[in-house]
């Protein structure tokens, strides 16, 4: 136990001499708050000020606003964002609704191979699916007659965007839906029988209301993912501007600053919105399910289960011929030309493009995110949850450790350039390096990592450190002797979230990188935009391949970790 | 015996709430003490205090003649076992028990021989490569005691170590822990909310509520003579009666006057403690004080003895609990609704204001 900390807890009392290992834990923290405030909250304070100065750096207030305001382009950005992202929401939160309520309320087989394939979006970066689109419905698509047949002129514009991001929050809100409908209490439904409840109504009085918060919070989630994603607009937008689109063009092609962290601010809004509405449901649906309750088990009924089972055959089609069309179109010699498989995409884009550098470069900054990430993440919690730190310090930590959840990739990005692209920064120096894209990466994902960390810390007797000071064992000796090895699992489980993540984004890297460390994800966009769309495909499946790869041997590590540790683990 | 630990005027605030308040207290070497209250009367933060894992608002802490009042954890000597065990459950029970002489460069072997004698001490032998997840609560509770014990304290703080465990092996390990305690006469404080833990080991109990010591005392004082109200409610059963003070050591219930020793002034209204075992069925000799015919209304059974509710036109409208053996129940073919005389034992009545 750290004794600063506990003088610390009252002011003005009595103040236990402090040791060695409290001076250590009290500098680690420091250092952990410091790279917390240098690389998310001066950057995000950077967009406040830049939103309210003009280009002289004068202090103009709210004129930005207003001058937002009367731009009737801008607008109508706004305008689009807000119906796209609402529409993604109502189609994509009923839909995994079925899909999770498939996975958890029936005697459905190949439960586990459905929920597979729906992670696949997740393995890629989330403008795969636009470029499949571009393949299945374009103008040189296989299916373009289909299209228009539904009335709908063209791919590009809204209909692209609504499909594509369709697919890419798919596995998003499934997850959260998943967890809000295994969280049923089996006494209910027995209740309900034993009254004679009819089966529609038993659905309506029980289960919706159960899931009612992971509802809530998937619609929450799933707008704010849509109306803040960058890939897809970019790709398959054409002409419809939405506002992540506009920021870019705005500070990237205009270099207005200005209005481009206005519109930052915009996006920021909902982010924030539904950060503080999760916060709040997410103790509302601990409360509801008490330690008492009995795990719901579906009971047999063939009708029930076929339909459920089609329903998820259908969505898994879907999903694999997302990923099919762009392996395919990747390997086609001459799109739609000559089909006959080649490498050509791939040893074109790899070599000619510099696309291979760009992979590399892709690898090593994922690899960096995953161990440096892992690594602080873990330490900073430990810190948190397990040697009270002095009070004011620890509560700022805890704070800035939940707001990357908040924050949007492209506003994180944009953040980043305001801040370290200022020549009088002293760190201006890391502008356009690899060791920001992988400082911004970790940060940007810090949040679950974080709380991956806290949860398995807290799951711990929280007296091992007090029996070590009783023993006279410094704090890091135990940390290392028992507190890391216990929690193993968590930190492969935070090292692959940060590897597969840093991966596929794209968001807040696109105003980081330069020629010299531009990844692989950021080559796909610039693929696509130069027309070449093969190659495009073929390095987002590379992407993808790398992902899946990468989640396999993670897996195979905490196999080997569960092999090792189940000794003790009885 | 001489005074090992002393604390003098230990506060301890949270905010604006008092934890405790001026609490002065000596252990001697070698005793028992158990710190007996309900939850939240300050017993625990009092022992974290005493551990260095809380730091007092104000007051000293002496041990063993040391000034530790500002000491961390770390450069305090004692060792503590907790409910929760807190074992590190990816050691083995050797690496457990020898964690803390590892950190103090003990020779290997030296270690492993220690670790062995330590666990022979609490009973369970040739248990050094189990893990502590293979073993039952009361053994991780065991191990938990010598680890604590290895680098051989001066002082053994035990937070609740039984409250995790079934009633049975709590019994039992209470009792290896009392037994070992003398046999290592290792200075021992011992948190518990337990009244009949604390009777049944302690040297002494130190009885608190509301972040106060209400009393000090060995277990039969707390019981016989409790200091308070309090004590005498928290420690054991017994009877409350309002009643008014007399002159010359007598005491008013109901329409009765009763004998009992006391120094309330005479008039003034008290109330009357006294436990059910102080009411008497028998020996009751003719001519005996403090004896009235009383009608038994309830009868709780609880095995070997009966709980049972009297009233008495003696009494007025108050009531009695005693206690009365089944045998003599039977004896007297007595069930509710039935009448025996009673007798109060003048001696054993305390009045509290």
């Amino acid at each position: 136990m750290n004794s600063t900390a506990v003088a610390a807890a009252g002011t003005g009392h009595m103040k236990l001499r402090a040791t060695a290992g409290d001076h250590v834990a009290a500098i680690a923290i420091a250092l952990v708050a410091l790279l917390l405030v240098a690389f998310l909250a001066l950057p995000l304070l950077a967009i406040g000020l830049q939103a309210l100065q003009d280009n002289q750096g004068r202090f103009v207030w709210l004129r930005n606003f207003v001058a937002y305001a009367q731009t009737p382009a801008l607008l109508e950005s706004l305008w689009n964002s807000l119906w796209v992202s609402a529409l993604v929401t109502l189609l994509a939160v009923p839909t995994a609704f079925a899909f999770a309520y498939a996975l958890t309320r029936s005697r459905m087989r190949f439960k586990s191979l459905f929920r597979g394939i729906t992670l696949i979006p997740l393995l890629a970066p989330s403008l795969l699916s636009a470029i499949s689109l571009i393949y299945w419905f374009g103008n040189q698509g296989l299916l373009k007659s289909s299209l228009t047949a539904l009335g709908i002129e063209q791919i590009y514009g809204a209909p692209g965007i609504v499909i594509a991001e369709w697919f890419a929050v798919f596995p998003h809100a499934l997850m959260i839906l998943v967890t809000a409908l295994t969280a049923a209490d089996g006494r209910l439904y027995e209740a309900a029988d034993a009254l004679g409840t009819s089966r529609l109504r038993r659905f309506w009085t029980i289960t919706l209301p159960g899931a009612k918060y992971g509802l809530i919070s998937a619609s929450l989630v799933v707008f704010t993912l849509v109306i803040t994603d960058f890939g897809i607009p970019k790709v398959i937008g054409g002409n419809f501007n939405v506002l992540a689109t506009d920021v870019f063009k705005l500070v990237i092609g205009q270099q207005d600053f200005q209005r481009g962290a206005v519109v930052a601010l915009l996006l920021l809004a909902p982010a924030v919105l539904t950060f503080a509405v999760d916060h709040f449901v997410a103790r509302k649906q601990t409360a509801m399910l008490s330690a008492r309750a009995v795990p719901y088990r579906p009971r047999r009924s063939t009708l029930r289960d076929r339909l459920l089972t089609a329903y998820c055959v259908v969505i898994a089609a879907l999903m694999l011929a997302m990923l099919g069309m762009a392996v395919f179109a990747s390997f086609a010699s001459f799109w739609p030309y000559n089909l006959t498989p080649s490498l050509r995409h791939y040893t074109m884009g790899l070599f000619d493009a510099e696309v291979g550098e760009g992979f590399l470069n892709s690898l090593r900054m994922a690899a960096g995110t995953a161990f440096f990430g892992t690594a602080l993440v873990f330490v900073g919690a430990y810190l948190l949850e397990k040697t009270r730190v002095p009070g004011p310090l620890g509560s700022a930590v805890r704070l800035l450790a939940l707001l990357p959840m908040a924050v949007p990739g492209l506003v994180l990005g944009l953040g980043y350039i305001f801040f370290f692209n200022e020549p009088s920064n002293p760190l201006h120096g890391l502008y356009h390096t690899m060791t920001l894209l992988t400082l911004c990466s970790i940060v940007h994902f810090y949040t679950t990592g974080h709380l991956t960390a806290v949860t398995a810390l807290k799951s711990l007797d929280a007296e091992f450190e007090a029996v070590s000071a009783s023993l006279k064992v410094p704090f890091y000796k135990t940390f290392w002797r028992v507190t890391l090895p216990i929690c193993t699992q968590a930190l492969v489980d935070i090292a692959r979230y940060f590897f597969v993540n840093a991966m596929t984004t794209i968001s807040a890297v696109v105003f980081l990188y330069s020629p010299e460390t531009k990844v692989a994800s950021i080559a796909i966009l610039n693929l696509d935009e130069a027309g070449e769309t093969g190659a495009a495909a073929a390095c987002a499946i590379l992407i993808f391949a790398a992902s899946a790869v990468a989640t396999l041997l993670f897996w195979l590590l905490s196999m080997f970790i569960a092999k090792r540790t189940q000794a003790w683990k009885a | 015996m001489s005074t090992f630990l002393e604390l003098r005027g230990i506060r301890k605030t949270f905010g604006s709430f008092t934890a405790l308040e001026n609490v002065d207290l000596d252990v001697d070497r070698g005793e028992f003490v158990c710190f007996l209250g309900p939850s939240g009367c300050g017993k625990t933060t009092l022992l974290r205090i005493i551990a260095g894992l809380e730091a007092q608002t104000a007051g000293r802490i002496t041990q063993g003649g040391r000034d530790v009042s500002l000491l961390p954890p770390a450069q305090r000597d004692y060792g503590i076992v907790f409910q929760s065990y807190a074992l590190f459950p990816n050691l083995t029970v050797a690496d457990n028990v020898a964690y803390g002489l590892v950190n103090r460069k003990v020779p290997r072997a030296q270690a492993r021989a220690r670790v062995s004698e330590l666990l022979k001490l609490v009973g369970l032998p040739g248990s050094e490569d189990k893990y502590p997840a293979q073993l039952s609560g009361g053994q991780q509770q065991r191990i938990a005691i010598a680890r604590a014990l290895a680098t051989s304290p001066g002082l053994l703080l035990l937070d609740e170590p039984l409250s995790a465990l079934d009633a049975i092996v709590r019994v039992h390990l209470r009792g290896e822990i009392r037994s070992l305690q003398r046999k290592l006469g290792v200075t021992t404080i011992m948190v518990t909310h337990d009244q009949e833990e604390a009777l049944s080991v302690a040297d002494r109990i130190v009885v608190m509520n509301h972040g106060r010591i209400e009393q000090v005392g060995s277990p039969m004082q707390v019981y016989r003579e409790p200091a308070s109200p309090f004590v005498a409610d928290f420690v054991g059963r017994i009877n409350v009666v309002p009643a008014i003070a007399e002159a010359a050591n007598r005491v008013r219930i109901g329409p009765t006057s009763f004998a009992c020793t006391h120094d309330a002034a005479p008039g003034a209204a008290v109330k009357v403690y006294l436990r059910p075992e102080d009411v008497l069925a028998r020996p009751i000799a003719p001519g005996d004080d403090n004896v009235f015919d009383a009608t038994i209304d309830k009868v709780e059974f609880l095995g070997s003895y009966c709980l049972v509710r009297v009233s008495s036109p003696a009494l007025g409208e108050h009531k009695l609990t005693v206690y009365l053996s089944l045998n003599f129940l039977a004896e007297h073919a007595l069930e509710v609704g039935g009448q025996l005389p009673l007798r109060l034992l003048p001696e054993r009545m305390r009045l509290f204001v």
